[in-house]
């Protein structure tokens, strides 16, 4: 169990937990962020800006602070 | 093996539930009749090895999402022994309506109310026990968090599981969730048949494209450069078109209308052609520009790009109190205030918002866009043109960036940031040109009322009373133009440039038209006495202040409608005015210092 920001560039993992009040957690899974879902960080924009996330065919851009919401099980 | 599912609505706390009732040694795996991996866990539970599965959070067991069909895909094609459904106690009278449509497909249950401890706190006291029979399930009060009543709570799931109730049958599930399923099938029928999915690049193309575009090092300059080169090409193209049509309503004008004018009193001729005609043919003059503006932003925005700017742009925007989207916004008001203060309704959050339409009125919109084309081409050469032009931009967003500085602290967000980026789209001709056309109409309509009205009203002021000469200080405008003289001298602004910025107040169209009354002369005669009358200090010290101050009325107009706060209508148009004195001040001063 580990924060989807810690997750390095270029890996995927699974989403394990996604811990947000109603209104973000209505947006990301609108997205299609859900418990169990596979998603890789694509790239890191500089200066701590936001992380390039792929949900299969879904391409999402999100700040740190609300990556650090969503909980992910990098082990496999 | 008994089979325990975990439901609930989202951010209950069931995967912390689920964290605890199942150690470390969780699993993801696929089940039948779904395609997202779910999370589960072998757990002892009574006498019996369960397997726990911690299923989507759901509001609704009707409802449509792709969460709530996974959470009835799964209870229709997996035989289950026990649901455990987990509520938040502080919302029960909302949450309970999950439990009682469970309840419904006849599970053996057990409820699970977590966060006791904020129900507590917010005086709210559930009687467990009498609720527990009238529900005819073990109702439990628990906190995930800190595993107060996790004991009691497995208890009661370890007596039901040993009760060896026969597990659920699938098939009953389906037929009960029949409606639901008829309306999935109905749902994609519909879709497949009668909508069309936009071809798009195939995912390898937007990526490499990617790699480059939204580079580490190289995506900024790029993004710049592209911002930089699509100005370039507006206006080389632009420039040329906008010369043919300004000759042609020349022709107009003395071919046909002057004669038509012969026989008539100075006064109407002078209306009619001094007033409304130079005005209309002033900013009709324009309109290639806005049309190649709006024709090359779609096609930006439509490509998939604004949102990649978003993406470059978001680190800098944060630290600004803004976001990505605002950047977006900032960059739509290059084209019209008007409709990037519109389009700030995306964000939910009021600061976050108003902080945006503070920021939006400081960018050169199109309007303004004509009255330095015109300014640059009479005071310098052609080679120096884009430079100016240019820095006009950079200070446009100094003065946004400043601003939005200045006034995060009295408009904090909270509002999270999150941004699909589309695949890169071929964006059709005919939606760029149905866009372009649609703008230009609207600019149309909404500027030309207002470009007749100020221009007459100019050539009003400039042409009476009638015993001074057309134009001069004698005349109402020279009178406000000398009113104003002790705050605009300092700043080079003279007579005649202080009564064409009292127009723009109406609009920053009439800005070019209004001087084309005050000097009487237009096009190239007017560039010619312009650049004899000031020097390229005070044009710049001009262009400065219209770049800055207030925006034009329908700007105001919207900032009032859109904050919904006449004070907040004052603040920008005060913040403006200010601004726009200090730095025409401040670079006038230290120009002619400089010795220039």
């Amino acid at each position: 169990m580990q924060l989807l920001s810690q997750l390095p560039t270029g890996q995927s993992a699974l989403i394990s937990a996604i811990e947000a009040d109603e209104s973000l957690f209505h947006r990301l899974s609108a997205l299609g962020f859900r418990v169990g879902k596979r998603l890789s960080i694509i790239r890191r924009a500089n200066f701590n800006g936001p992380l390039h996330v792929r949900l299969g065919t879904t391409d999402v851009i999100l700040r740190q602070v609300d990556a650090d919401r969503i909980r992910i099980n990098a082990q496999e | 093996m008994k089979r325990i599912a975990l439901l609930g609505m989202p951010n209950t706390g069931k995967s912390t539930l689920f964290n605890r009732m199942s150690g470390a040694s969780s699993r993801v795996g696929n089940w039948p009749g779904i395609t997202v991996d779910l999370m589960s866990a072998k757990i002892l539970m009574g006498g019996h090895i369960a397997e726990l599965i911690d299923l989507p959070g759901i509001y609704d067991l009707h409802g449509f999402s792709e969460d709530e069909q996974v959470v009835r895909h799964f209870l229709s094609n997996n035989a289950i022994d026990l649901v455990i459904v987990l509520i938040n106690s502080s919302q029960i009278d909302r949450q309970l309506s999950l439990v009682l449509q469970i309840k419904k497909l006849n599970l053996p249950m057990v409820l699970a109310l977590n966060m006791t401890d904020e129900a507590k706190r917010a005086g709210i006291t559930i009687d467990t026990d009498s609720m527990a029979s009238a529900m005819d399930m073990p109702v439990i009060q628990i906190s995930a968090k800190y595993g107060d009543g996790l004991p009691k709570a497995l208890q009661a799931t370890a007596n039901l599981i040993n009760q060896n109730l026969p597990a659920s049958n699938p098939e009953i599930i389906s037929a009960q969730l029949q409606e639901d399923n008829q309306i999935e099938l109905e749902m994609e029928a519909l879709v497949s048949a009668y909508v069309q999915i936009p071809t798009t690049l195939t995912g390898n193309t937007t990526d490499n494209i990617d790699k480059v575009l939204l580079h580490k090092w190289l995506g900024l300059p790029l993004f710049f450069s592209a911002m930089f080169i699509l100005f370039q090409f507006i206006f080389s193209i632009g420039t040329p078109l906008q010369d043919g049509l300004a000759w042609l309503l020349d022709i107009v004008r003395s071919g046909l209308l002057e004669p038509l004018f012969v026989g008539s009193p100075a006064w109407l001729s002078g209306l009619m052609l001094d007033g409304i005609y130079n005005g209309v043919a002033t900013v009709a003059a324009f309109v290639p520009i806005i049309i190649l503006f709006f024709l090359v932003m779609s096609m930006v925005e439509d490509s998939g790009y604004l949102s990649r700017a978003a993406f470059l742009m978001d680190a800098l925007m944060a630290k600004m109190g803004l976001d990505g989207r605002g950047f977006v916004m900032m960059l739509m008001g290059f084209g019209c205030n008007v409709p990037a203060l519109m389009g700030t309704r995306i964000m939910r959050s009021r600061p976050m918002r108003l902080l945006t339409m503070l920021v939006i009125p400081l960018s050169l919109c199109s309007a303004r866009l004509q009255v330095f084309i015109f300014i640059i081409a009479a005071l310098f050469s052609p080679s120096k043109a884009p430079i100016i032009l240019f820095s006009l931009y950079v200070m446009s967003f100094f003065t946004m960036f400043l601003t939005a500085v200045l006034f995060q602290g009295r408009y904090q967000n909270v509002e999270p940031f999150i941004l699909e980026l589309p695949p890169y789209r071929f964006p059709t001709l005919r939606q760029i040109i149905l866009r372009g056309w649609l703008e230009v109409q609207h600019f149309l309509t909404r500027a030309t009322k207002f470009i007749v009205i100020g221009v007459v009203l100019v050539w009003f002021m400039t042409n009476f009373p009638t015993t001074a000469t057309p134009g001069s200080v004698e005349t109402y405008a020279g009178q406000i133009g000398h009113l104003f003289a002790p705050i605009l001298d300092p700043l080079g602004i003279n007579n005649q440039l202080a009564i064409a910025l009292i127009f723009g107040f109406v609009a920053k169209e009439i800005v070019i038209g209004a001087l084309a009354v005050i000097y009487g002369l237009q096009g190239d005669a007017l560039m010619a006495q312009m650049a004899v009358q000031i020097d390229w200090v005070q044009a710049m010290s001009f262009m400065l202040f219209t770049l800055i101050y207030t925006p034009c009325l329908s700007t105001i107009a919207t900032l009032k409608s859109e904050s919904k706060s006449s004070a907040f209508m004052w603040l920008s148009i005060v913040w403006s005015l200010s601004l726009a004195w200090v730095v025409s001040f401040a670079f006038y001063q230290t120009a002619r210092w400089l010795g220039y």
